[in-house]
């Protein structure tokens, strides 16, 4: 039981906003006491454990090119592209880039897209477009409701896209654990009962972001609309 | 053959590169943290495999110190004027996407083909990591695409690396701890401990108690932990096997899947899921770190419902 004082440690330290490295470092040590361990022994199975897992962090080795091609007008580009669809609100851009990324993702390839891959650098500042296209220069806020939106999108679609697909990291998992209980399943059989949840999905999803196209119609809609632009 | 060591020498030299670079950024008052901060992060991902745990750990605790502790400040590299970028972007046209396209690209025929690449017998790419080696080759590849297409200045690449991760700042690293703590929870059975409070107290009864129990158990657990793939041993053997199969014959497929999708709802509320939540949140430049979660408990609370009946309805009749 005392161990679970690393969790209520977490849980207070985030509550109260501390900065969470902090709140981490907290947990550990508290986690290792309960656990018996000296501070020394804590230190070495942090390092350790923080060691094992640097893959995490190896993500950041797409930030050059990225930012190399923002110095050249990516996400300006982005805006381009996206201010010429007639067509495209918010909502519907996201909707097509869920739909998108969710199909990508039942089929394994769920490395496409990203946060840092693609949200950043083109869904975002598209998004962010297609309200200008529409409303005229946005208010800071609304701008920072887009962008949350462009980023929960993208999990959204990933997380209920990627069990669809059978050799994911979750469904072998899945597999493996019930399998060491002595419960055989068929890894394409979590894969098929992986749709109906994947469907409801773009179903709330889907209807959420179409609300949210109402709802900056609503917030904006007493600005003016901006001058027509002169060709390109 | 090409392991994940050579994923993080390449990673490790673009954090040196990021701590040299933040040296000469007078426009950062505290340039010194951000070298110290990067430089750290460098040794870790150069020599993380040689130095031994303690060392390891003693890293840990002063970037910890450096980042939680407000140390690190925001370098400004000379980069593009938004005036330049317009014009840049309109005489590219829709090229400028190709380079960003090479990235994914090369991933995904990487992990699709890479494997089956042997030279004198050994494969050329360390199977299980050819995901994230793949990722990397790409990020190569389209920045040396770029390079040749767009004739930057040769630090400008490092320089605009470097303006985009200072935005980013000490949460480059809360994924990686985030998953560590996870480690030491496993280590001191902290789940064992979770599944004692889940029997004692919850009256499991009824078919219908035992599958919320498992499905909001699971989002609930992985708020905690971050991460439903700790919680689905946990409280699978906790609930799901012992009651929702064994005691009222539910199909264990359904089961999994549809359980842990549900912990999955769970890892679209909770700040533990730094990767998913709060770096992207860092990465857009909004001031609310949770900004991203509540855009997304909105969905993740009626898709948990769902997932509940869905179970309730599915796993019994199967």
């Amino acid at each position: 039981m005392l161990t679970l004082l690393g969790v209520a440690v977490v849980v207070v330290g985030f509550l109260i906003r501390l900065n969470p490295l902090l709140v981490i470092v907290a947990a550990v040590f508290v986690t290792g006491w309960a656990a018996g361990l000296d501070p020394v022994a804590i230190i070495k199975a942090f390092g350790h454990a923080y060691n094992e897992n640097r893959y995490v962090s190896g993500v950041w080795v797409v930030l050059p090119v990225i930012g190399l091609l923002e110095r050249y007008g990516l996400q300006e580009r982005a805006r381009i592209l996206i201010g010429r669809v007639h067509v495209a609100t918010v909502g519907r851009l996201l909707l097509v880039y869920f739909i998108a990324r969710q199909l990508l993702s039942a089929v394994g390839l769920t490395s496409v897209a990203g946060q840092a891959q693609t949200v950043r650098p083109l869904v975002a500042p598209m998004a962010e477009a297609a309200a200008e296209k529409r409303f005229g220069p946005l208010p800071e806020k609304t701008r920072w409701t887009i962008r949350a939106h462009a980023a929960a999108a993208d999990n959204i679609s990933l997380f209920f896209g990627e069990d669809i697909f059978i050799a994911v990291g979750s469904i072998l998992l899945i597999t493996a654990s019930l399998r060491s209980s002595g419960v055989n399943v068929q890894p394409f059989d979590l894969s098929l009962w992986a749709i109906p949840t994947a469907i409801l999905a773009l179903l709330v999803h889907g209807v959420r972001l179409m609300l949210l196209d109402r709802r900056l119609a609503r917030e904006l809609k007493t600005q003016t609309p901006p001058a027509p632009e002169a060709a390109e | 053959m090409i392991t994940l060591q050579y994923f993080y020498f390449l990673a490790g030299a673009l954090f040196a590169a990021f701590a040299v670079l933040s040296i000469g950024d007078g426009s950062n008052r505290k340039r010194l943290g951000n070298t110290a901060f990067w430089a750290l992060l460098a040794v870790s991902f150069l020599g993380g495999s040689y130095i031994g745990d303690f060392a390891n750990g003693l890293i840990v605790l002063a970037l910890v110190v450096l980042g939680g502790f407000g140390l690190l400040g925001i370098g400004k590299p000379a980069t593009t004027s938004p005036g330049e970028r317009a014009e840049s972007a309109k005489r590219r046209g829709n090229a400028i996407f190709l380079p960003a396209l090479i990235i994914p690209a090369v991933a995904v025929l990487g992990t699709l083909y890479l494997k089956s690449f042997h030279v004198g017998g050994v494969p050329l790419v360390d199977g299980k990591q050819v995901t994230l080696i793949s990722l990397a080759l790409g990020a190569v590849l389209a920045l040396l695409a770029a390079m040749i297409w767009l004739r930057p200045p040769a630090f400008a690449p490092l320089q605009e690396g470097r303006r985009i991760v200072d935005t980013i700042g000490w949460a480059a690293i809360l994924p990686q701890m985030l998953a560590a703590l996870g480690a030491i929870f496993f280590l001191a059975h902290v789940g064992d401990a979770v599944r004692e409070i889940a029997t004692r107290w919850i009256p499991l009864d009824l078919p219908l108690a035992a599958v919320c129990a498992y499905c909001i158990g699971m989002a609930l657990f992985t708020i905690i932990m971050g991460n439903a793939f700790a919680a689905f041993p946990v409280m699978t053997a906790a609930i799901g096997l012992p009651l929702i199969v064994h005691k009222f014959g539910g199909n264990p497929a359904i089961m999994g899947a549809i359980g842990m999708l549900s912990g999955f709802c769970g890892t679209l509320m909770t700040p533990m899921a730094a990767n998913f939540n709060i770096v992207p949140a860092a990465l857009l430049e909004l001031p609310d770190r949770n900004a991203v979660i509540k855009a997304q408990i909105p969905t993740a609370i009626p898709l948990l419902a769902a997932n509940t009946l869905l179970m309730y309805i599915l796993v019994f009749r199967f």
